[in-house]
C-alpha cells in the first residue's frame, strides 16, 4: 500500500496484524451471536480474514466519519452477513463497541440482516440478495464521473452467483470498464438448502468471471496472507477490467468444534457453546 | 445512503429480546399447531396425482417442501437461488402437462420474478402453483423479507388466484383445492408449526368462498390469513366486555367472495372491520371497500392492515404490537370505534 493510504487509513498506523484484527472480528461476531442465542455465526467466522484485510489493509476511510467523500466504498451485498460486517466496523472503531450487546434487538442500529438507514458504515440495504453488484456497478461509475480514484468494494456470496442480476451486473462491469469495481465472492460452498454445488452450480466461477471479462483471482480466503496479496493484486491491476477475487472460505473457522459441525446455512450453536467458542478462538489468537 | 439518524440504543435490558426473524412459526406460546401442512399435504396429493412437481429456488427447507422432496426426490427440482428461473422453469413444465408447485418467500416471488410470473404463467392461464413463505409481516426481519405488498402485486395481475389461509387445516385442504384449479394460484403460506385453529369450527376450505366462523351483533369483523386467527382472539376478548362481534374469513382473496360478503354486510347495524396481513393499499380492505360501493353498501368500516411504509426489523411480537395486528391492539382499536359514536 502506499503511504498516501495509509495516512488516509489510521487503522493502518496501529500496529496490529492482521491476524489479529481478524482474531477480534471473529471475537465481536461470537459475543453478538451470544446475545441472540443464534445468528449466522459460521458466515461471520469464515469471512472474518476477508473484512480484516478490507478494513485494516485495503480500504481507506475516516472512523468518525462513515461518509466521508474520500472513501472506499465497501458494500455488503449479502444482508445475512451483517454480524460480520459490524464485527468489523466496531474493530474499525465506525460503531462504538458497547452496541456491541444490542445486536438483533428491537431498535437496535445493528439489526439481523443489513440496512444503511440503521447503521453507520452500512453502504446498502440487503437482505434480498443479487442487489450488490449492480449497485457496486453503478456507484464505480459515479466516482469515475466525479473524477475519483477511489475504489468500490462488494462483498457477495456464492448463494448470489445463482441470481441473474449478478450477471447482467457482471456484464455490465466489464462493459463500462470499472476498474476502481473489486468484487469479493465468499464462496463457503453453502446455501439454505445445502452445498452450493449441488445446486446450481456456478463453477467453474472463475471462468466465467474470465470470459465475462473480469481479472479475476482465486485464494484460500482463509489465509491472511493470501487475502492480502489477492486485494494487493486487484488494486494494482494495469489495465481497466473489473476484478473479481473468489475466496474460499470455511465456515466456522477459528472455531475447530463449529468447523467440523455439519454445516448447514444456520450453524446450531447451544447455550453452553458460545463460552467454549470464545475460548477456542483464544487459543487459536495469534501470538 | 450509509448511516443513520437512529440514536444509538440504549443497553438492552437484562431479559432477551429475540427476534423472530429465526423463528419458524408465528404460532403463540402453547397454541395447538401442525408441522409442516404444507409440505404433507402436497405428498398426500401428489400420491394420487402423477402430473404434481416441486421446484423451490433454495427454500425447500424454508418453505417445507422438503418433506415433498424428501417423499419424491425425482419429481423435485432445486433451482438455486434464481427465483426468475424457478418461474420460468414452472411455466415451461405446466406447458408439458405438469401441474408445479413452486416455492420461495413472498417478496422474491412479488418483487423479484413478477414480470416472469405475469407474462409466462398468468398470461397463459398456466396451472402454476405459486406457494410462498412469510407473507404480510410473519417476520422480524426487514422490509427485505416482509410481504407487506404481495396481495396488491398479485391482485392487480389478471387471471391468477389468491389465496391466504388461516391455519393448518386451511391450507392442508387449499393445497388440493388450488391444484384442481385450472389456471394460477398464488398461496401466502405458514410453515413449520403451524397453529391449528379452524379444526374446532364447522369449517371447510373452498376455493372462492368465504365462511362465516363465528356470528355476533355488534362488529363484523371479515378478515383472512393470520388476521382470521387474531379476529377469533379478540371476538374471544370482546366478548368479556359484553362486545358480540362475528368472524367472516375469506381466504380466497381473489376472485372475492362478494356474494357472501355483501349478505353478511346486510345484516344490518354492525361496525365492519376488514383486518388482513397487509399494507392497507391494494389489499383486502380495498377489495371489500370497493365491493361494498359498487354495490351500493356503505356500512361504517374499519380497516385493520399494515401502515403504507417499509417495517422495522425486531421481534415479530414487539412489530404486531406496534403496527396494529396484535389480539390486544385489536380488542382495543375496535372498542375505540364502537366508542365513536
Ligand atoms: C433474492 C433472495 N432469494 C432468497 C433469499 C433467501 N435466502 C437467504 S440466505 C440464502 C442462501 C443463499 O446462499 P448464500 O448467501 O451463499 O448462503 P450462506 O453461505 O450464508 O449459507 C437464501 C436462499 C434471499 N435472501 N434473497
Ligand atoms: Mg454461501
Amino acid at each position: 500500500m502506499t503511504t498516501e493510504t495509509a495516512t488516509e487509513n489510521p487503522a493502518l498506523l496501529a500496529n496490529v496484524s492482521l491476524a489479529e484484527r481478524a482474531y477480534r472480528i471473529r471475537r465481536n461476531a461470537v459475543l453478538m451471536g451470544e446475545v441472540q442465542g443464534q445468528g449466522y455465526v459460521g458466515q461471520a467466522l469464515g469471512i472474518a480474514d476477508v473484512l480484516a484485510v478490507a478494513y485494516f489493509h485495503a480500504l481507506r476511510y475516516r472512523p468518525d466519519d462513515p461518509r466521508w467523500e474520500g472513501r472506499d466504498r465497501f458494500l455488503l451485498s449479502i444482508g445475512h452477513y451483517a454480524i460480520a460486517l459490524y464485527a468489523a466496523l466496531i474493530e474499525a472503531g465506525i460503531v462504538p463497541e458497547d452496541e456491541l450487546e444490542t445486536y438483533g434487538c428491537d431498535d437496535s442500529r445493528l439489526p439481523m440482516s443489513g440496512m444503511a438507514s440503521y447503521t453507520p458504515g452500512m453502504e446498502i440495504t440487503g437482505g434480498s440478495l443479487g442487489h450488490g453488484l449492480g449497485i457496486a456497478v453503478g456507484m464505480a461509475l459515479g466516482l469515475k464521473r466525479k473524477g475519483s480514484d477511489r475504489f468500490v468494494f462488494n462483498l457477495m456470496s456464492d448463494g448470489e452467483l445463482g441470481e441473474g442480476s449478478t450477471w447482467e451486473a457482471a456484464m455490465g462491469a466489464a462493459h463500462h470498464r470499472l476498474g476502481n469495481l473489486v468484487n469479493l465472492v465468499d464462496f463457503n460452498n453453502q446455501q439454505a438448502d445445502g452445498p452450493s454445488r449441488d445446486m446450481l452450480s456456478a463453477e467453474p466461477v472463475t471462468d466465467k468471471f474470465a470470459a465475462f471479462g473480469w481479472h479475476v483471482q482465486r485464494v484460500d480466503g482463509n489465509d491472511v496472507e493470501a487475502v492480502r496479496a489477492a486485494f494487493d493484486t486487484a488494486m494494482a491491476v494495469r489495465d481497466d477490467r473489473p476484478r473479481a477475487i473468489v475466496f474460499d472460505t470455511k465456515m466456522g473457522k477459528g472455531v475447530p468444534f463449529l468447523e467440523s459441525r455439519e454445516v448447514t446455512h444456520f450453524i446450531r450453536v447451544e447455550a453452553n457453546e458460545w463460552a467454549l467458542a470464545l475460548q477456542a478462538l483464544e487459543q487459536g489468537r495469534p501470538a | 445512503m450509509s448511516t443513520t439518524g437512529k440514536e444509538p440504543a440504549a443497553a438492552p435490558a437484562k431479559k432477551r429480546l429475540t427476534t423472530s426473524a429465526m423463528i419458524a412459526s408465528i404460532a403463540a406460546e402453547g397454541q395447538a399447531t401442525r408441522p409442516a401442512p404444507f409440505g404433507h399435504a402436497l405428498v398426500e396429493l401428489a400420491k394420487r396425482d402423477e402430473r404434481i412437481v416441486g421446484l423451490t429456488a433454495d427454500l425447500g427447507k424454508y418453505t417445507d417442501l422438503h418433506i415433498f422432496a424428501r417423499a419424491f426426490p425425482d419429481r423435485f427440482y432445486q433451482m438455486g437461488m434464481a427465483e426468475q428461473l424457478l418461474m420460468s422453469t414452472a411455466a415451461g413444465l405446466a406447458r408439458e402437462g405438469f401441474v408445479p408447485f413452486a416455492t420461495t418467500y413472498a417478496v422474491f416471488a412479488a418483487r423479484r420474478a413478477y414480470d416472469f410470473i405475469a407474462m409466462a404463467i398468468a398470461e397463459e392461464k398456466l396451472p402454476v402453483k405459486i406457494a410462498c413463505a412469510l407473507p404480510g409481516l410473519t417476520t422480524g426481519y426487514g422490509p427485505s423479507h416482509q410481504a407487506t405488498d404481495d396481495i396488491a402485486i398479485f391482485r392487480a395481475m389478471p387471471d391468477i388466484t389468491i389465496v391466504d389461509p388461516c391455519d393448518a387445516l386451511d391450507i392442508e385442504q387449499a393445497v388440493p383445492a388450488i391444484a384442481a384449479h385450472d389456471g394460477p394460484v398464488y398461496l401466502r403460506l405458514l410453515r413449520g408449526q403451524v397453529p391449528a385453529v379452524l379444526d374446532a369450527y364447522d369449517y371447510s376450505f373452498e376455493l372462492g368462498k368465504a365462511k362465516v366462523l363465528r356470528e355476533g351483533g355488534d362488529v363484523l369483523f371479515i378478515s383472512s390469513g393470520i388476521l382470521t386467527m387474531r379476529a377469533l382472539e379478540a371476538a374471544r376478548a370482546l366478548e368479556g366486555d359484553g362486545i358480540r362481534a362475528a368472524v367472516l374469513h375469506s381466504p380466497t382473496i381473489k376472485p372475492l367472495d362478494v356474494a357472501t360478503i355483501l349478505a353478511e354486510v346486510d345484516r344490518a347495524g354492525r361496525l365492519v372491520v376488514v383486518a388482513e396481513n397487509h399494507s392497507r393499499i391494494g389489499g383486502l380492505g380495498e377489495a371489500v371497500a370497493t365491493a361494498l360501493l359498487a354495490n351500493g353498501r356503505a356500512p361504517r368500516f374499519r380497516h385493520i392492515a399494515l401502515p403504507d411504509a417499509f417495517l422495522d426489523a425486531g421481534a415479530l411480537p414487539t412489530l404486531h404490537d406496534r403496527y396494529g395486528i396484535s389480539t390486544d391492539r385489536i380488542v382495543e382499536r375496535t372498542k375505540g370505534w364502537l366508542e365513536e359514536d
